[in-house]
């Protein structure tokens, strides 16, 4: 017998206020066409009440709706980081978006469903519940990131990143339907429960594996990461920013969920493929982006290789790599969505000043934005005392207890590099001469959302226990 | 109830999808291909429901057959966006950014 209990609506109160307040902004949006701002300020609430219930339903995670979701605890934390991925995006993309004459309503309502998606992934607790948070999510971003739809570039993105999504969808579903062939259940705690007498089972691992090749197209691991350097490039930078940030740490929630919450992996087979993948995304990631010259290719890459530094976390499979990962992806969301923030101001029409050049001389005409650059580039290269640097610190940590010391190496060798092109920006900053032209305004909404991200790269740095002891029970089912 | 034809039959499905999607250089024929393992996989899917005598497998069917239907409006949206642009949908003439 099915019954919907109250307090399932309750416990899932930011999830359905969040959709409601995308519905009606849909409605709205319908009505009265050329006001997108009644759509922005609508989806604006929408999300911060949401980031409010949220704040307090972060007590001890509960299974509700049949045990098909898990709301509070593990799935709250997450949340809080899709909903303030959401919050900074939706108030940088406004002056962007007026800026290059695409604002529209839709757009802040497909980022709220997205974002929709994003909090049943990570609140999944069956594959069905996976699957459609996944699909929530991505048919979203596709029409994200070929928003500006007049434009040859964002349509090639928009056709890359769809074409590769639904590939990897066939064989995230490939591997359920085996999981499910196998073990009798779609429930993830059902599977946990006869996890080490499946794993004797080739076909279940077969399905595993499809799941693997499934999150790392998503999470863009090499060598599932071919579409994520044109997918950010041609996509506005404002969605890049939400896309690199919210549905990374999506697919990365979900990774978790399901390969460390529910498999038991560390000593299998599996737990060797993730730790090559790691190595494999810490290496490409970080070379590669030395060779660009356009500072969203360059952040693309970069965020491979970050993906490779949070996989490591995953591959040690230990309590020090889960929490690790939980603190790596906080700082990176705030870290990386300022970085793209200040990049689509200094952007101008027609994907112009895109390059290394045009920041030079920077901190003579924007001294206040080229510090909150810098911080977020030093943050990014893991330098400390700012969170990246305690991010990294954590999941090489767990890498190391994991007996997996050659993969911390790898690590720690690779972000050496990575301070190279990051560092190559701030000096290009501050000690290069650059032409004289009179950077964008810069609106104030943005300038706050980009110095409340920089505010908390650095309170995280001095106080990373502030997080830290929260993700502590967050592994037991 | 012997599953295995119905498994094979649903795992070549899915290899021809693959390679479709790998090899052919249309936009629409490489989309036509993942439609074809998405259905592969309802295949599989509805061989395991029978088998195991559980109706999840079924219902989880209904919600690809949902998902494929709203990924195939985006799908042909944007390839629509992008043949008004560039007059093709040959992959192999989207190359403003290189792979």
């Amino acid at each position: 017998m099915i019954v919907i209990r109250l307090e399932d609506l309750l416990y899932s109160a930011p999830l359905l206020v969040l959709t409601s307040s995308g519905l009606l902004a849909l409605i709205a949006e319908a009505a009265g066409r050329d006001k997108p701002v009644i759509s922005y300020y609508t989806s604006l609430i929408g999300v911060i009440t949401s980031l409010i219930l949220t704040f307090l339903n972060l007590g001890a995670g509960v299974p509700v709706f049949n045990n098909m979701i898990l709301q509070g605890g593990y799935a709250a934390y997450c949340n809080l980081i899709f909903l303030s991925s959401a919050l900074l995006s939706i108030v940088l993309s406004r002056s962007y978006l007026e800026r290059m004459q695409y604002h529209r309503g839709e757009f802040y309502v497909l980022i709220v469903f997205a974002t929709a998606g994003m909090m049943l992934m990570a609140a999944a607790l069956d594959l069905t519940i996976v699957f459609l948070g996944i699909e929530l999510m991505s048919i979203c971003l596709y029409v994200l990131a070929g928003f500006m739809r007049k434009k040859e570039l964002a349509n090639e993105a928009a056709l890359k990143y769809f074409l590769l999504g639904a590939f990897a969808t066939g064989f995230l579903l490939y591997g359920i339907a085996l999981i499910y062939g196998t073990s009798g259940t779609t429930n993830l705690v059902v599977i946990s429960r006869s996890f080490a007498q499946l794993s004797g089972n080739s076909l279940f691992l077969i399905g595993c594996g499809m799941l693997i090749v499934a999150f790392s197209f998503k999470i863009a691991a090499v060598p599932f990461h071919m579409w994520a350097p044109d997918v950010y490039e041609g996509a506005p930078t404002t969605v890049t920013a939400f896309m690199s940030t919210g549905a990374k740490a999506a697919a990365f929630a979900t990774f978790v969920a399901v390969f460390v919450r529910v498999f038991d992996i560390p000593g299998t087979a599996l737990s060797s493929v993730l730790a090559l993948i790691a190595a494999a995304s810490m290496i490409v990631g970080n070379v590669t982006a030395i060779a660009q010259n356009n500072v969203k290719r360059m952040l693309a890459y970069s965020s491979i290789a970050h993906t490779g530094y949070m996989l490591s976390g995953i591959a040690a499979g230990n309590a020090e790599g889960e929490q690790g990962i939980l603190f790596y992806l906080v700082a990176y969301t705030f870290m990386n969505i300022g970085a793209f923030g200040i990049v689509s101001w200094v952007e101008q029409q027609e994907d112009r000043k895109l390059k290394f050049d045009d920041y030079a001389g920077f901190s003579a005409r924007q001294p206040a934005v080229a510090v909150l650059m810098s911080v977020f580039m030093f943050s990014l290269a893991g330098i400390p005392p700012f969170a990246g640097f305690f991010g990294k610190y954590y999941v090489f940590l767990a890498a190391v207890k994991a007996d997996m010391t050659w993969l911390a190496i790898i690590g720690v060798m690779t972000s050496l590099v990575s301070v190279y092109y990051y560092l190559r920006l701030v000096v290009l900053m501050y000690f290069c001469e650059g032409e004289s032209d009179v950077a964008a305004k810069v609106p104030l909404a943005a300038i706050s959302a980009v110095t409340l991200a920089a505010v908390l790269v650095i309170l995280l740095g001095i106080y990373p226990s502030l997080l830290v002891d929260m993700t502590k029970g967050f592994f037991k089912i | 109830m012997d599953i295995q034809p119905y498994l094979l039959l649903s795992a070549i499905t899915f290899v021809i999808g693959v390679v479709g999607v790998l090899a052919r250089r249309n936009a629409i024929i490489v989309f036509m291909s993942i439609e074809l393992m998405l259905n592969s996989v309802n295949l599989s899917l509805v061989a395991f429901s029978a088998f195991l005598g559980d109706v999840t497998g079924q219902m989880l069917v209904f919600f690809v057959m949902t998902v494929a239907a709203a990924e195939a409006a985006v799908g042909l949206a944007i390839i629509i966006a992008l043949f008004r642009n560039k007059q093709t949908v040959n992959i192999d003439d989207i190359n403003i950014l290189k792979w």
